[in-house]
């Protein structure tokens, strides 16, 4: 044991060297040896220190499962904060723990510089822990089962938020459109009535709820349900800030996971490893850079990307050098720039070319039947069915439309259709617990069939029209 | 001088470390409370009837899945990656047919998700069992045969090796080396071990017969027969699970009644016309030969779909008022079909007032939970348990 700490000890500063060497610039890193159920609790629940619910206890089951079974180990945890905590896991050989060090400072480089994390907050180890001895005191004020159910309940649409953005601008619309479009009312306004002009009416003002229609449902409703008792409130806004933290972490999966096997793999290729580690190391990046079948590897594509994006630049096709001016030999340059700027949608679409969905044989599939069908192999249609895919994280994107329906207090969402149905046995199970949020009966629009169709949940049943 | 450190390694006492453990506790508990609301629909499941021997089943839980608004997976493409030069028409995979085991990896397919849940048959049985009991059973009084039982209830200083009672010893070191001052277990030496050690006791029993008799004449299709079967099949269960000491007598019967074993009772399926009389007759002989009511608590259980000769019914009037004074219950089962429904045995044994005589009509499958209870709940289960007809 002293023996296996202190070989990764060095191990860890040898590859702190050569990342800085290499010019990443990541949060002091802070490792941690963990037994592998501690790693996949950490792994359930996003966050060592999250607060408890069954879902979680659910998926630590299955990945527990899957690691005892020998189907899977993680390769990595690590987490998007400052400093940045890195779970190894206790047992691995040597040789394993080094491609994980590796690969954890180049995602602490990209976590500390990728523009999409901006907005993210750095403490959120100890705000989680917060929130979960607030829900611990909930439970204990309000009863186990209540606070459970209703957290079953803010669950069920933690997707429906407003993402963080790194431009501000956008949430604030809403507020401002509330301010200023009476005019204000002052001591003289008799003053301009002397003029003989009719006083301006004060517009009837129609106040509709919300003023446009908003993603953020969760905030909706946490400001404007009549139901919510003040530590429901509270739920919903730790759910909901719980969520903007890992949201970039879902919009980035491809590049950030591509950077970091970028990087372990150059990292390595620099450190003095024996003949047994290097086989075993080749052996081990193989298995992480497999390629998928019914759905992409992050890790492979990712990384050949910023290869091909790094060997571009670095000698740039005639082309290139006429069109674009580039001089070549900027191909590191390049790279760090794209790992600052994009996000997995952007990175995509400005970088995948013909040439690599060619040679990485991407493809569209579909079900046909019983089977799984190849139905496109088009470049740019594979590009944009892929780009389509990660949109809004994979989430259908859905608005409140209206929070006094028909001017009952109901609840108007609607489902922005673009080709692909939601899953209807879901979409009815959802609603109510959308009601139980609401107090109120909760309709969706969405279209099935080609037809617009409105989902109601009334409190008793689901009805459909 | 703080010198400016960038990375560190350290490694904590993660053995207190319970969460992950204590919430998949609580999904364990919801997965049960699934079962036990869906129990009427589950034990119907043809997976764990006609799954001979297979100890685990799965079973549809849909209140385990996490509900959120997603995408109907089956219609839309998704991204897959070849190994070169794939074409437009390739078949890269197929669903897995129905009722396939599926590994733990199952979860890289689009849309499948994980709506079953897996449970042992001990665990619905046990769940299904919980509260069910032979009605009325009494004290007979043939000498009860003994069977001994062996429990731990005391710990000793001395004992067998195998009998080690760890936690105690560990304990004894831990209380030992702290009133030396150290807070460790560890040293254990021969003065701290304790051992559990048993007592023999005697288990005594009353003894009980069941004759379980099925209607297997033409007029009960493969629907009647297997909600009769299913019912015989947690009946059969549940006794050899809960009594040591009860006999089963398998009764077929159509226009005749005859004796068969287990695997034929089971397995049995004929044609022909229904006269039920037949098998209460065979049930008298086999109680006046073999089962002395003095000496056994009786319980026949019957299940047809009805459908009997007219002309017979009296006769099994006649049988039943016979049966009853010998029997600590009779449990009659009905199959009702929806559609259409003549004048049926149920009609005429309803004229009977008997506590002993209990009816139940069943007209779909979740119903078979229904009559389980109704017959060996108990006076406290058949108050809950659904309609008495």
């Amino acid at each position: 044991m002293e023996q296996e700490f202190k070989a990764l000890a060095k191990a860890i500063e040898a590859i702190h060297n050569q990342a800085r060497k290499f010019g990443l610039d990541f949060f002091p890193m802070r490792f941690e040896l963990c037994p592998a159920d501690v790693i996949y609790a950490f792994g359930a629940y996003g966050m060592p220190t999250r607060f408890t619910h069954w879902t979680f206890g659910k998926h630590f089951y299955k990945m527990k499962l899957q690691y005892d079974f020998n189907l899977s180990r993680i390769y990595e945890l690590v987490i998007n904060s400052d400093p940045c905590y890195a779970f190894l896991l206790e047992g691995n050989e040597l040789i394993q723990n080094k491609l994980v060090i590796a690969h954890v400072f180049a995602h602490s480089d990209f976590f500390k510089n990728n523009i999409h994390f901006a907005p993210t907050s750095r403490q959120m180890v100890e705000t989680m822990a917060v929130h979960a001895a607030k829900i611990r005191e909930y439970e204990f004020k309000y009863g186990h089962r209540e606070v459970e159910i209703f957290l079953d309940a803010a669950l069920s649409i933690q997707e429906h938020i407003e993402p963080p953005t790194i431009f501000p601008v956008a949430e604030e619309e809403g507020e401002k459109e509330k301010g200023p479009s009476r005019p204000r009312e002052t001591p003289y306004d008799d003053l301009w009535a002397l003029d003989g002009k009719p006083k301006e009416q004060p517009r009837e003002r129609t106040r509709k709820i919300p003023p446009r229609p908003t993603k953020d449902m969760l905030a909706f409703i946490m400001n404007n349900s009549p139901e919510l008792e003040d530590w429901q409130r509270d739920i919903l806004a730790i759910v909901r800030e719980e969520m903007r933290y890992f949201w970039p972490q879902m919009e980035t999966k491809i590049i950030n996971e591509g950077w970091a096997t970028y990087w372990h793999a150059r990292i390595m290729r620099e450190l003095d490893l024996t003949e047994e580690e290097t086989i075993e190391f080749a052996h081990l990046h193989a298995s992480v850079t497999q390629p998928g079948k019914m759905h992409i590897n992050p890790y492979y594509v990712g990384s050949k990307i910023f290869e091909d994006i790094e060997k571009r630049w670095d000698s740039p096709s005639q082309e290139d050098r006429e069109r674009y001016g580039r001089q070549g030999g900027e191909g590191r340059a390049k790279i760090f720039e794209v790992r600052t700027c994009e996000n997995d949608i952007s990175f995509l679409r400005n970088y995948l070319t013909r040439e690599l969905v060619e040679e990485l044989d991407l493809f569209l599939y579909q079900k046909v039947g019983a089977e799984w069908v190849v139905v496109e192999n088009d470049w740019e249609k594979v590009r944009d069915g892929l780009v389509g895919r990660l949109t809004n994280c994979g989430f259908p994107y859905i608005v409140v439309e209206d929070g006094d329906y028909q001017r009952r207090g109901e609840l108007y969402l609607k489902h922005c259709y673009e080709d692909l149905e939601l899953d209807v046995p879901y979409l009815e199970k959802t609603l109510p617990y959308i009601y139980l949020l609401w107090g109120r009966p909760v309709h969706l629009e969405t279209v099935i069939d080609g037809k617009t169709a409105v989902f109601s949940y009334d409190g008793k049943k689901n009805s459909r029209r | 001088m703080a010198v400016d450190i960038q990375y560190s390694l350290s490694r904590e006492d993660w053995s207190l470390h319970r969460k992950g453990y204590l919430d998949q506790q609580r999904h364990q508990e919801k997965v049960r409370e699934a079962i036990k609301k869906n129990l009427p629909q589950i034990i119907t499941e043809e997976s764990i009837i006609m799954g001979k021997g297979k100890k685990v089943v799965r079973v549809p839980i849909r209140s385990l899945a996490e509900y959120h608004f997603r995408f109907n997976y089956n219609q839309g493409r998704n991204i897959g990656q070849g190994s070169g030069g794939t074409q437009k028409g390739t078949v890269i995979g197929r669903e897995a047919p129905e009722g396939a085991g599926k590994g733990p990896g199952a979860g890289d397919q689009p849309g499948v998700d994980y709506y079953e849940a897996e449970v042992t048959l001990e665990e619905v049985q046990e769940m299904l069992f919980q509260d069910l009991e032979l009605p009325n059973l009494q004290e007979k009084k043939k000498p009860v045969l003994a069977s001994p039982t062996y429990e731990f209830r005391d710990v000793r200083r001395k004992g067998l090796m195998g009998n080690l009672d760890k936690k105690r010893t560990l304990l004894e070191n831990l209380k030992r080396n702290a009133m030396k001052g150290k807070l460790c277990i560890g040293g254990i030496t021969p003065e701290d071990l304790r051992f559990k050690t048993w007592e023999e006791k005697m288990r005594y029993e009353t003894s009980a017969v069941v004759l379980a008799m099925m209607d297997t004449s033409g007029s009960m299709g493969t629907y009647e027969k297997y909600i009769a079967r299913t019912f015989f099949f947690w009946m059969v269960r549940f006794l050899r699970s809960k009594y040591q000491q009860v006999e089963i007598v398998f009764i077929a019967h159509h226009t005749q009644a005859r004796e068969v074993t287990e695997a034929e009772f089971f397995a049995k399926g004929e044609s022909g016309g229904t006269r039920c009389s037949s098998a209460y007759q065979l049930a008298l002989e086999i109680i006046d030969k073999r089962y002395p009511p003095a000496d056994y608590n009786i319980y026949p259980f019957h299940f047809t779909d009805g459908d009997n000769l007219p002309s017979d019914n009296e006769a099994c009037l006649e049988a039943v008022r016979l049966l009853l004074p010998k029997i600590n219950l009779l449990g009659y089962g009905e199959i009702v079909n929806p559609y259409y429904r003549t004048s049926t045995l149920m009609n005429v044994l309803k004229r009977i007032k008997d506590e002993r005589l209990v009816t139940v009509a069943i007209k779909d499958k979740s119903e078979v939970y229904q009559a389980l209870r109704q017959f060996f709940a108990g006076a406290r289960g058949r108050e809950s348990g659904g309609t008495r007809i």
